[in-house]
């Protein structure tokens, strides 16, 4: 099991951080594009989903999965998206990105005055945290791709 | 550090330390702009900027979803107090439309000791709460107006803030290629 990497954006659509971890496969353009890309399609999936749910859609996307990996989005009361992508095999993976907003997000960005909220992230202390708390979860098993 | 592992585990702080760091604040703002309606003014602002914050933390500590109507949002600010300031007030006073409502605090951490000297008559104490509730509410697609209808500082028996909904903002869409 591998986590891959992690994109987190705000309210408004601005990447806020973007880490990798185990990634082969370049997306071949800026990060930028491609942080505008992914929340683009983000946008387009949540809004189709909720439309064409037949029941009230509650929480609406959680995640997809193709044969190689699968996305899962965690999108908070007030519009932050955590969006992280791992194997196919990872359990749990709600809880580990709501353990990243709660753990992490809020304790070295929120209560950190020196962050800018809806700003990239520049904190040490916050890269170094998520790193931790990724490296400790199950999911995270560092093995030869 | 050892903030990491210890979250769900909430500091807890002497409630009077609090009071007096904020009737240091409010003094400090009184030398600073002499005219009360800028004090308030100040107030809220500082408020907003906490509550913009301190709702992030709320949400990752209750996990609390969106609110599917106002009365839910009345009941989740109460929530709020009870966490944040170890108080319940109580809520009353719906309007006929259910927009609008009273939070009613017998008491108030944030005005143990205090007393308004007479050239204060119109300080809002505790404005600080009311750019709060704003800032949080904002951050989650509702906009809200808060104000004080009655404050024991002013010999009224209760305080009471009154919250009207004003509008839903709409999710933001992404800025467009071109």
């Amino acid at each position: 099991m591998t986590v891959h990497n992690l994109y987190i954006f705000s309210r408004n659509g601005q990447l806020l951080f973007y880490t990798e971890w185990n990634r082969l496969n370049k997306s071949g353009m800026t990060q930028e594009e491609e942080a505008k890309l992914m929340y683009g399609m983000l946008f387009s999936i949540k809004s189709f989903v909720n439309k064409i749910s037949p029941l009230d859609p509650k929480e609406g996307f959680l995640y997809y999965k193709t044969s190689k990996y699968t996305l899962y989005c965690f999108e908070t009361v007030s519009g932050l998206k955590f969006v992280l992508n791992t194997d196919n095999g990872a359990q749990n993976v709600r809880e580990l990105l709501q353990q990243i907003y709660s753990q992490v997000y809020v304790e070295f960005v929120v209560k950190n005055p020196l962050c800018q909220l809806n700003q990239p992230i520049q904190s040490e202390l916050f890269r170094t945290k998520l790193d931790e708390l990724i490296k400790k979860s199950p999911i995270y098993l560092n093995r030869s791709l | 550090m050892s903030r990491g592992g210890t979250r769900l585990d909430t500091k807890k702080v002497n409630s009077e330390l609090f009071t007096l760091t904020y009737g240091a604040l409010v003094a400090q703002l009184l030398k600073d702009y002499e005219n009360v309606e800028d004090v308030n003014k100040q107030l809220e602002r500082m408020g907003y900027n906490m509550g913009i914050r301190l709702i992030e933390d709320f949400l990752a500590r209750t996990g609390s979803g969106r609110c599917y109507d106002f009365r839910d949002t009345a009941e989740k600010i109460q929530s709020a107090f009870k966490i944040y300031l170890g108080v319940t007030p109580t809520i009353t006073n719906w309007n006929a439309a259910g927009d609008e409502f009273s939070l009613c605090f017998e008491s108030n951490p944030l005005t143990e000791f205090v007393e308004l000297p007479d050239n204060c008559l119109h300080l809002k104490y505790c404005n600080l709460l009311t750019g709060v509730l704003r800032g949080a509410c904002e951050m989650v697609q509702m906009e809200i107006a808060a104000w004080f209808v009655q404050d024991q500082l002013k010999n009224d028996n209760i305080t009471e803030v009154r919250i009207k909904f004003v509008k839903r903002l709409e999710d933001a869409i992404p800025a467009g290629e071109d």
